[in-house]
Order: C-alpha cells, then sequence, then structure tokens
C-alpha cells in the first residue's frame, strides 16, 4: 500500500541557517501521525513545506510526494500547489480568524472551497453541500449567513475545519489547531477532526506541542527538536519506552501526575532556532551527552520506527 | 508611617486571619456604547464571588477564557475596584482604601504574569526592572539584593545588565519572579505564569515557584486555564465559570471527584498521557466524568 | 555597537549638511543675502553667482543658505510646540478615566478638523505676520495630530503587563508615565516629529507664499518659491533652487525619522 504523504530529506534553511535538518516522514492512507515539538523544533516549518507556504526567504529543498498529484510538491508553483491546496490536501492553522475571510458569510465560503475544485455540479449542490459540512462539525443551519466575527474562536475552528474537509482531502495538516481554544472546546474540536478524518479515510498530519493531545489523537507520533526528527514509532512505543533522551527528558518533565512535589526538568532553555549545537542537536541540554555526540547519531531501527541517539535509554526502564 | 499600622490589626494573630478573603464580590462593566438608540451594554464579570485563602496555603484557581479570573486577580491586587462586596487581604479590608492608604499591600503582595514578552518593560535594564519594587517603596535598592534576587531564580549576576529581549521566555518568568520577591511580598499571585512556556521549561518554573514559596513562607494564589497545572502546585482550588466560583476544594478531591457539572466536563476534556495510554478517544473527553461516553 | 542602517546614515547626513549650511550662513555668504543690486537682476548661474539671482539681483545662494535657518527654526518651533503640548497630553488621556479621556480626545478632534493655515492666518492677523507667530500657529495645529498618535501608543504600553506590575508595586501615575509610557513612545515621538517637521517646513513655505509667513527681507525658501512664480517660465531656476531645497528638507527629515525608530528600538538591536 503506497503512503498517501512521503517526505524524504528535507531540509530548510532561512539564509545560512538550516532550521530543519532532514526529515524523514510518511503517513499512510487513513493514518493518524503525530508531529511533536517544542518552539524551534521545525514542526511547523514542515508543515509549511509540504503545504508549499513557507514565507519568502525561507528555502526547502529534498523530495514531498502525495498520493493522487502526479508532481513533486517541493519546486512546485504557485498555480500548481493551488490546485493541490484545498483539494487533495487541507490544512486547519492555530488561529481561525486569519484563515477565514472576514468580509464574507460563512456558508458561501464553504460553498465556494467546492466550486472552486468544481467537486460539486453546481451553486445549489454546494450550498446544500455547505449545510451538511456545518452539520458534520455541529453548527446549526443558520451559521451559513454568519459572518466570522460573530462566532466564538472554537465555532470558527469549526467552520475552518468544515472548509479543510469540504473536499474530501486525502490528507489533512493540523497546526495547533486549539491550542488558542479552551479545554472544553478544544475537546470538542478534537473530536469532530478524528471523526471528520476517519469517516472520509483522509489521512491526518497533527503538529502540537502537547504530548497529551497527540497521544489521545494520533496513532503514530515523530519527534522533533531543534529541526530534526529524534525518534518516532506508535504513540504507546514512545510515549511509555522513550529511547531518546530527549523525549524522555521530555516525557518527564511534563508528568504533572507525579506525587513528587519536584518535577523533573530538563536543564537549559530551548535554543533559538537555527542556534543548536552540531552533531546531537541536545547534547547541550542532555545528563548523558559524551564527547562522541559531537557528530551526528544516526538512525537506528526502521523508517517508521527508531530513534537517533549516541545514549539510548533502555529499553527496560518502564514496566 | 503610624497611618500604615493601624490597617494591619491583624498582624499578632496570624493563625486566625486568612491572607485573603473576598465576601460576595461583584463587578459590572459598562462597555463604550455601540449605539446611540440602544444604553451600553453592560458586563457581569464577577457574579457574587466568595473566597478564602489561607496564610501559607497554596491555592488555586481555575477557569476558561472570560471566566472572570482575571478581574478577581486584579481586584485582589486593588488594580481594579470591586463594585460591591469586600476584599479583605491580612485583616484590612480594601475594597474602598484609596491608592495612598495601599502601600502595607503594595508590599506584601507580588503578581507574576502570563506573558513573558509584555511582563517586563522593553527599555529597562534587568536590574531596573528588578529593583522598581524596591525603588518605589523607598527600600535602599543596592547591587546586592538585585544580585541576591538572581541568584535565587537561577539566574546569574550579570544578567542585570541586559534587556528582557535578551533572555528566552523561561529566563525572562525568573526575571518576572525576581521583580515580585524583591520587596519580600508575603503573598505571590501567579497569573498563567507557565502558560507560554515550552513543556520543557514550564517544569523548571514550577520547580522554582514551589521551592520559593517553600523557602520564604509564601501564600500562593495560582490562576490557571490548566487544572492539572493548578493540581500538581496548589493544595486547594477555586473552580470559576462565567463570574462566579462553582466548586472549592483540595485539589486532589476535585480532580478525583468533581461534584459541580460544570467541573465535570472541564475535568474529563483535559486530555492526559495516562488516560490516552490507557486507550481513551477524543470522543472519552466530552464525556461527562463518570458516565461511558 | 548598534549597526547603523540607511535610512539613518541619508536622513542624518541631508539633516546635518543643512544644519552646517545655517550655521555656515552666519559667518559667511557668498554675497549679503538681502543685498539688492539691479546691475545683475535675473542673472543666470555663474561663477560669480552660482544659482544665479532673482529680480532684485539678490544672490539666489546666499538666500538659499540663510532660508535653511529659517526652515530649521520654523520645523523646531512647531515641532517644539506640538510635542511640548501634544505628547504630555496623549499620555495624560491614554491614563485617564473614561469621561476625561473622551473629554480630551473630543476636543482634540474638535482642532484636528480645524485647518491649520487658517488658523496661522488668523494668528498672523492678530498678532502680526512673523515667523514665529505663523509657527507657533503651525505647532499648535499640529497638537491634535501628536496627542493621538502618543495616545494609541501610550494605551498600549498602559495595556501590558509590566505597567500592571508596576502599579502593583504602588508606583504612582505620574512616574509610571515617566518611567515605563514615554520611554516607550519614544519611537513613536521620533516618527511623528519628523513628519511634523516636514509638515511645517511646506507650512511655512506656503504661508510665505501666500504672504502671512516670514515677512521680507528675511529670506525664506517658501517666500522665494513665491517670488518666483512670475518668472515660472522666463527663468524655472528661481523656482527650482528652493522647491529642491525643501524637498531635499523634507526629505531628510522624514528619513530621519525611520531611522530613529529603527535605532530606538532595542528589539531590532540584535536582528541582522
Amino acid at each position: 500500500m503506497s503512503d498517501v504523504l512521503s517526505v524524504r530529506g528535507l531540509t530548510v534553511t532561512v539564509r545560512d541557517k538550516t532550521l530543519v535538518s532532514d526529515v524523514d516522514l510518511t503517513v499512510g492512507p487513513g493514518e493518524r501521525v503525530g508531529l511533536i515539538g517544542e518552539s524551534g523544533s521545525g514542526k511547523s516549518l514542515t508543515a509549511l513545506s509540504v503545504l508549499g507556504l513557507l514565507p519568502e526567504d525561507v528555502v526547502a529543498a529534498g523530495s514531498v510526494q502525495l498520493t493522487g498529484v502526479d508532481h513533486e510538491l517541493i519546486g512546485a508553483d504557485e498555480r500548481r500547489m493551488s490546485r493541490v491546496r484545498g483539494r487533495h490536501l487541507a490544512m486547519v492553522f492555530q488561529e481561525p480568524m486569519t484563515a477565514l475571510n472576514p468580509t464574507m458569510r460563512v456558508g458561501d465560503q464553504i460553498a465556494e472551497a467546492m466550486l472552486i475544485h468544481r467537486t460539486v455540479p453546481g451553486r445549489r449542490a454546494a450550498r446544500a453541500a455547505a449545510v451538511e459540512l456545518l452539520g458534520r462539525v455541529q453548527l446549526p443551519r443558520e451559521t451559513m449567513r454568519a459572518y466570522p466575527h460573530q462566532l466564538s474562536g472554537g465555532q470558527r475552528q469549526r467552520i475552518v475545519l468544515a472548509l479543510a474537509l469540504a473536499n474530501d482531502p486525502a490528507l489533512l495538516i493540523c497546526d495547533e489547531p486549539t491550542t488558542a481554544l479552551d479545554v472544553t472546546v478544544q475537546a470538542l474540536v478534537l473530536d469532530l477532526i478524528v471523526k471528520g478524518v476517519v469517516a472520509r479515510s483522509s489521512a491526518l498530519l497533527f503538529i502540537t506541542h502537547d504530548l497529551a493531545v497527540v497521544a489521545t489523537v494520533c496513532e503514530r507520533v515523530l519527534v522533533m527538536y531543534g529541526g530534526r526528527v529524534v525518534e518516532s514509532g506508535p504513540v504507546e512505543e514512545v510515549f511509555t519506552r522513550p529511547r531518546h533522551r530527549y523525549t524522555e527528558g521530555l516525557l518527564a518533565a511534563s508528568d504533572l501526575e507525579t506525587n513528587e512535589r519536584r518535577l523533573t526538568t530538563i536543564p537549559g532553555n530551548v535554543p533559538p532556532a537555527g542556534q543548536f549545537p552540531s552533531g546531537c542537536v541536545f547534547r547541550n541540554r542532555c545528563r548523558h551527552a559524551t564527547d562522541v555526540c559531537s557528530t551526528a547519531p544516526s538512525w537506528t531501527g526502521t523508517a517508521s520506527t527508531g530513534f537517533a541517539c549516541h545514549h539510548p535509554a533502555e529499553v527496560t526502564t518502564h514496566a | 508611617m503610624p497611618e500604615i499600622r493601624e490597617h494591619i490589626p491583624a498582624a499578632h494573630q496570624p493563625d486566625a486571619e486568612p491572607a485573603i478573603k473576598l465576601i460576595d464580590v461583584v463587578r459590572n462593566y459598562t462597555r463604550p456604547r455601540t449605539s446611540l438608540l440602544r444604553s451600553a451594554p453592560a458586563v457581569h464579570a464577577l457574579r457574587g464571588v466568595n473566597l478564602e485563602v489561607k496564610q501559607g496555603e497554596r491555592f488555586g484557581i481555575v477557569g476558561e477564557s472570560g471566566c472572570g479570573k482575571s478581574t478577581l486577580l486584579r481586584i485582589i491586587a486593588a488594580l481594579d475596584r470591586a463594585s460591591s462586596g469586600h476584599v479583605i487581604v491580612e485583616g484590612t479590608d480594601i475594597t474602598h482604601l484609596p491608592e495612598r492608604r495601599l502601600r502595607f499591600l503594595r508590599e506584601n503582595l507580588q503578581l507574576v504574569f502570563q506573558d513573558p514578552m509584555s511582563s517586563l518593560d522593553p527599555r529597562m535594564r534587568v536590574r531596573d526592572i528588578i529593583a522598581e519594587p524596591l525603588v518605589v517603596q523607598g527600600h535602599p535598592a543596592s547591587g546586592q539584593r538585585v544580585r541576591e534576587l538572581l541568584e535565587a531564580v537561577g539566574l546569574s549576576a550579570d544578567a542585570g545588565d541586559r534587556y528582557p529581549h535578551q533572555f528566552s521566555g523561561g529566563q525572562r518568568q525568573r526575571i518576572s519572579i525576581a521583580r515580585a520577591l524583591a520587596p519580600r511580598p508575603r503573598i505571590l499571585v501567579a497569573d498563567e505564569p507557565v502558560s507560554a512556556l515550552d513543556v520543557s521549561v514550564r517544569a523548571q518554573v514550577l520547580n522554582l515557584i514551589s521551592d520559593l514559596v517553600d523557602e520564604l513562607n509564601l501564600t500562593l494564589v495560582f490562576v490557571s486555564h490548566d487544572l492539572s497545572v493548578v493540581k500538581h502546585v496548589c493544595d486547594r482550588v477555586a473552580v470559576m465559570n462565567a463570574g462566579q466560583i462553582v466548586e472549592t476544594g483540595y485539589t486532589g478531591d476535585v480532580y478525583a471527584a468533581p461534584q459541580h457539572p460544570y467541573t465535570q466536563r472541564l475535568v474529563s476534556a483535559i486530555p492526559t498521557l495516562h488516560r490516552a495510554l490507557s486507550g481513551a478517544t477524543t470522543t472519552d473527553l466530552l464525556a461527562t466524568k463518570g458516565e461511558p461516553a | 555597537m548598534r549597526r547603523l542602517n540607511p535610512s539613518l546614515i541619508a536622513g542624518g547626513v541631508i539633516v546635518g549638511l543643512i544644519v552646517v549650511m545655517a550655521l555656515v550662513s552666519f559667518v559667511w555668504t557668498p554675497y549679503d543675502a538681502t543685498l539688492v543690486n539691479p546691475a545683475v537682476r535675473l542673472a543666470k548661474p555663474s561663477w560669480e553667482h552660482w544659482f544665479g539671482t532673482d529680480k532684485f539681483g539678490r544672490d539666489v545662494l546666499s538666500q538659499i543658505m540663510v532660508g535653511s535657518r529659517t526652515t530649521l527654526f520654523v520645523g523646531v518651533v512647531a515641532v517644539g510646540v506640538a510635542a511640548v503640548i501634544g505628547v504630555p497630553l496623549g499620555i495624560l488621556a491614554a491614563m485617564s478615566r473614561r469621561w476625561a479621556h473622551e473629554l480630551i480626545m473630543r476636543t482634540n478632534d474638535l482642532l484636528l478638523a480645524f485647518p491649520a493655515l487658517l488658523l496661522a492666518i488668523m494668528f498672523g492677523a492678530v498678532f502680526g505676520a512673523s515667523t514665529l507667530t505663523a509657527m507657533i500657529a503651525i505647532g499648535i495645529a499640529s497638537v491634535p495630530s501628536f496627542a493621538r498618535v502618543i495616545r494609541s501608543g501610550a494605551l498600549q504600553v498602559m495595556r501590558t503587563e509590566y505597567v500592571l506590575a508596576a502599579r502593583a508595586a504602588g508606583r504612582q501615575p505620574f512616574p509610571i508615565a515617566v518611567r515605563h509610557v514615554l520611554p516607550n513612545v519614544t519611537s513613536l515621538i521620533t516618527v511623528q516629529a519628523s513628519v511634523s517637521f516636514a509638515i511645517a517646513v511646506l507650512a511655512e513655505a506656503a504661508l510665505s507664499f501666500l504672504g502671512y509667513g516670514t515677512p521680507p527681507p528675511t529670506p525664506s525658501w517658501g517666500r522665494m518659491l513665491q517670488e518666483s512664480q512670475e518668472f515660472l517660465f522666463s527663468a524655472p531656476r528661481l523656482a527650482i533652487f528652493p522647491g529642491v531645497a525643501i524637498a531635499i528638507a523634507v526629505l531628510g527629515f522624514n528619513l530621519l525619522g525611520d531611522g530613529l525608530r529603527d535605532r530606538f528600538d532595542p528589539k531590532l538591536e540584535d536582528r541582522r
């Protein structure tokens, strides 16, 4: 079975700085994959590279292939990309207000999304489909006539989701879709995202800093730090038996369930983007780092499950 | 200053006096008129809040955006005034005290804010930022004290010469904490102090707050939208919704067995690694605690 | 060391040249700028008169040099008056309660609606036409735009958490205004000052052109422009020299304002 999304050797640079380095990433049909990382990890740049939406002076190299699209996405011109975006590939970003046109009624925006790609026969059919899509994200029919500013943040994000799913894309990319939302609203939006992709057998690439959200939403996870994928594998595997020392530290630091008064910490701060150390990007904060860490660790394991660490955690650390 | 002393009558009986007490606090705002014909719309930010924070307690306030927790915090710090009700800090009713009579509060209650970008004046050097509360209150702002404070929050002494933008988010939050501790307050109010931080830095800042509260015997009021953070830091918690406190209790109890329907919804909506790894799905986040999805 | 940016350098050089020209004019000019010499009326540029002479035979270069004094004087007075009243007013409005805020800003709007040149002409009529009265009028007319810009910047500063922290530490309103608000609106002040400076220079030119500005015989670029109009076709250079001088001065102050804004912003310091 061929992959829906296949990213090979993706490297993103801005002038002399490398922000993303040699990222491999695949998403299978109907698979839900999480991309996790902190600020400067390059997770959002990876998503933007796939979408072809990098800022002007930022350059991507490598290969991005999407099922149903017969050309390479890296370096594809805007005209070809606009035929892919919204049709084969859809996205939901953190800030729903910027994704919606403030001067257009939301119903018209959803209908237009389908008319652009001619996935419905006509205006009437598009409006009917839009009403149905709104129903799927649990918004009443009257929402069709609303303007974005008349809706709450959660409602707007549901509209964006309805827009993204309008053309049954093969892949949905969500970049921190619920970070700006309240917890109870987040729960609803997450559920709608998962139900939406499951109903369409779409694949999902879910980008966030929140480990618990990834664990709830995704089946497989990639951990990014300093522009590199440091570990990947099934969610249960990575989150219960982490091998890379960064993953291990991150899991410990985010464990608020602990009965200890003090939390386990990772020393130091996340360096600014492009200023991570050479070799292993984590070595300046790692308690296990030795001289060998100044050379880049090679990937251990298979393409979909593995890690890149000179001093990996023992497999038996957790029961 | 005799004028100040007469307002802290309870200083000799610290055990009996709650650090902060709110009695039926209401805060209404009027929005600017949007229409000439209609009257100005009113916003009921707080609808009768009762609250008691004991001396030395770590007290959490949890709620979602717009629930009134920020208004509540400002009223406790006398940065905003209640429309009705009473706010009593260390035995003194501050509800209607004019600014010039609030000196004891300005010394004893300090704040740490959410946004590490906007909470430090970009045009001041770190040492001036930290010394500001001392200067205001007429204490000698010695370089020694500033170095002490920098060290207490885990920053090097030369950090004082630099400007806020030269620090990362976590370091800036440490500077904020140092400033708050400068006048040796007894109450520390933290407004979402870790919400803007990376996970790997969040733990450091939470530990720092925790350690300092222990070492300096502070009363901590910790405001957050994140019940799991509050659960880790605080002994007791008040859950706010729509301008009211809907539930108060020990954090462990509220988390494990929420009583109010809103708290139940809130608790079950929090995704946790533990639940996810034991098979919880997004649909389970929507289920009210105790009921199957 | 902070890096200098191109607009700061260009603006600084232009404004610097104008200042030097004004200073030099106090001790030396090729000719007496007010010396009427009918023998060389409307002379073309030559070695004796680099920029030529006007209808009275006065040396144009000398007039431009002495006129730069008027230009600088005009800018400093007008911007000074506007800033000294406008900045505190804007900060006061931002820090006041709602009704006081409304009162200040609505009064401000009223003034804003009043044409600057009309105010200057009224001042000229009442107090007698002079550069100083014209520029005080232009300065007063520039107060509302200053107050408006500073108010919106000060409102943003007042909403920051560092002001909240200062209040929580017991800082009184006046020290907050001086220590926190003012330093954080300086970039707005410099930008607004350079814009107002440019407007004032233009307004002086316009007023002198209309006869309400600098009275003769004091040389002024604006009046030179006015006096040149009857020769617009026969001797266009008489309009071009002061016109270009005004344009360069306005450009210089705008560039300087942009450059200062970038330089004063500590957040931009580390960017390359």
